[in-house]
């Protein structure tokens, strides 16, 4: 269970003014749930997400999970303690092969035949792409897919994801969404958290929220939620992103 | 001949993986002195008259064999220059491997220089691959000043690897190409230098024909207080294609220049160079500690990965 009580994160603006990006917020996301959460852009989702895995530290606040208070834990301390993170932008490495990169998430001598698993999820022939360097030669879907698939060779208990539709390209929604069923089956009592505003990831959703300018504007089970949003910028259809 | 001490083994396997005798023609150099030679129905190792080094002499058509000609320093306060000259005849398909360990454990300097001259004769293949490690916990320094003289015919290919990863104190690395006709030279460099390290790696390639062709790709990282110069300079004389790129890591107080430099003598010579020096980006080091490592880690990731 992850507990997230009274958070507020600030930054410095240019002009040396301190600008609120989340406040006051508190949640609470039990095992084995699938929150997404949305909302218009600029109104602090990812922000949120980085939080929780650690990237950034609150101004104010606790981030607790299984009760124990991992605020101050580093972000190799929260991964180890079983939170996993899908980058929005995947990261590119020169020199580092996606075998690397899958056999470094794993945390495990990784053989071939099981890091090749991990592509074959994402809809990556594992032949094509396990020796190749995670770089510029690699599409932006490609990467993307990659990332996904080292966060499931993670297998984390808590994952968030910050977008993961962004850049999908060919690779499909229906692709996706069965990525997210297989790894809550997979891992025992797991829980995601999806950064999103694609109505067909909010339809798969146990419950949603909906963050405005760094507040819980909505929260609660999908179907209660979900009237409310479609139709809005925080519920856009695939085709809304080809306008 | 003379046996080899452990510390003599140990370096020989950093610097040529070998961990027994190889197959094939070999030539081991312990402290300036001849410690094995083995030579086959179609490769020739002589002694230069001289005392000056050795010529090897690779029969035409000699394909799937290899030549070891490792060198191995434990000795303080040796300086030495030795001068091997390789004779590839047409269409060889051969792999070469040399490399020097220096251990130095004194407070002397010790020294190699060794001036390598390839003459690859037409449509011939050579794989060469190179390698250099010091260690040793004395004052006295471990210098390396590698000198490579490539001579290619019409059509043949070198593929050069070379790599220095740990314990040089100092080198200044000289690679001199000229290409004929179609011919194709490959070079990837890896470098990594630490304390107080400083080295130098410079090319001269000269595409002189037609269809010659150039691949030059040099990775390296600054760590600590070392100091790095590359230094490329790419002729084209004909209707050619060079491809150079040199790209570092720069790490603590690590100091880089790359002086990259393109000439072209013919309207259809194509050469491209690109450059790029930066530190280890924060979101890589993100990234691999979202997925557990702690940041020392991450950043070995990189780094070894960079220099795979």
């Amino acid at each position: 269970m992850l507990e997230l009580r009274n958070i507020s994160f600030s930054v410095i603006d240019e002009n040396g003014e301190t600008k609120p990006i989340i406040r006051d917020l508190d949640l609470t996301v039990d095992d084995c749930r699938f929150l997404a959460i949305t909302g218009p852009n600029g109104s602090g989702k990812s922000t949120l997400a980085k939080l929780i895995a650690g990237i950034e530290r609150p101004t104010e606040g606790r981030v607790l999970l299984d009760g124990q208070d991992i605020t101050d834990l580093s972000i190799t301390e929260r991964a180890r303690a079983g939170i996993g993170f899908g980058f929005q932008q995947p990261v590119r490495f020169k020199g580092l092969t996606v075998f690397d990169l899958l056999r470094i998430a794993s945390g495990k001598k990784l053989n071939v035949s099981e890091a090749c698993n991990y592509l074959s999820e994402v809809g990556l022939c594992a032949r094509d792409y396990i020796n190749r360097e995670a770089n510029s030669s690699l599409s932006g879907g490609e990467l993307k897919r990659i990332e996904i698939a080292t966060v499931l060779a993670r297998r984390s208990r808590l994952t968030v994801f910050d977008e993961p539709e962004a850049g999908i390209d060919l690779w499909s929604f229906q692709n996706l969404t069965r990525v997210f069923q297989s790894m809550r089956e997979d891992i025992q009592d797991s829980s995601m958290i999806v950064i999103s505003h694609q109505e067909r990831i909010l339809e798969i959703a146990d419950d949603i929220l909906v963050l405005t300018a760094g507040v819980i504007d909505r929260y609660g089970p999908r179907d209660e939620i979900l009237p409310h949003v479609l139709g809005t910028e925080s519920a856009q259809s695939a085709c809304d992103r080809l306008k | 001949m003379v046996e080899l001490t452990e510390i003599q083994k140990k370096l020989m396997a950093e610097v040529a993986d070998l961990h027994k005798i190889p197959e094939g023609a070999y030539n081991f150099r312990a402290n300036s002195e001849l410690a094995g030679r083995n030579t086959t129905a179609n490769i020739d190792i002589v002694s230069k008259a001289d005392g000056t080094g050795i010529d090897i002499h690779i029969k035409p058509g000699t394909r799937n064999e290899s030549v070891h000609i490792p060198v191995v320093i434990s000795k303080s306060g040796l300086k030495e220059v030795v001068y091997n000259d390789f004779y590839i005849g047409e269409d060889c398909d051969v792999v070469i491997v040399a490399g020097c360990g220096i251990d130095n454990c004194g407070g002397q300097d010790s020294e190699h220089d060794g001036v390598h001259r390839f003459y690859v004769k037409r449509g011939a293949k050579v794989k060469y691959i190179e390698k250099h490690y010091g260690s040793g916990d004395g004052s006295g320094k471990r210098i390396l000043n590698p000198v490579t003289e490539v001579y290619m015919d019409e059509d043949s290919v070198m593929e050069m690897e070379m790599a220095q990863i740990k314990g040089v104190d100092s080198t200044d690395r000289q690679t001199v190409a000229e290409l004929k006709k179609g011919a194709r030279l490959v070079v990837r460099e890896r470098l990594m230098t630490h304390g107080q390290q400083e080295a130098v790696s410079g090319y001269r390639v000269t595409l002189l024909e037609e269809g010659a062709n150039a691949d030059v790709v040099s990775r390296s990282v600054a760590r600590d207080d070392s100091r790095q110069r590359f230094d490329a300079r790419i002729t084209g004389c004909a209707a050619c294609k060079d491809h150079t790129e040199c790209d570092s890591i720069i790490m603590d107080r690590g100091t880089i220049l790359a002086v990259p430099s393109l000439e072209a003598k013919n309207v259809d010579a194509e050469l491209v160079h690109e450059a790029a020096i930066g530190k280890i980006a924060g979101d890589q080091l993100i990234k691999l500690m979202t997925l557990g490592l702690t940041e020392q880690e991450a950043e070995e990731e990189i780094i070894n990965g960079f220099l795979a």
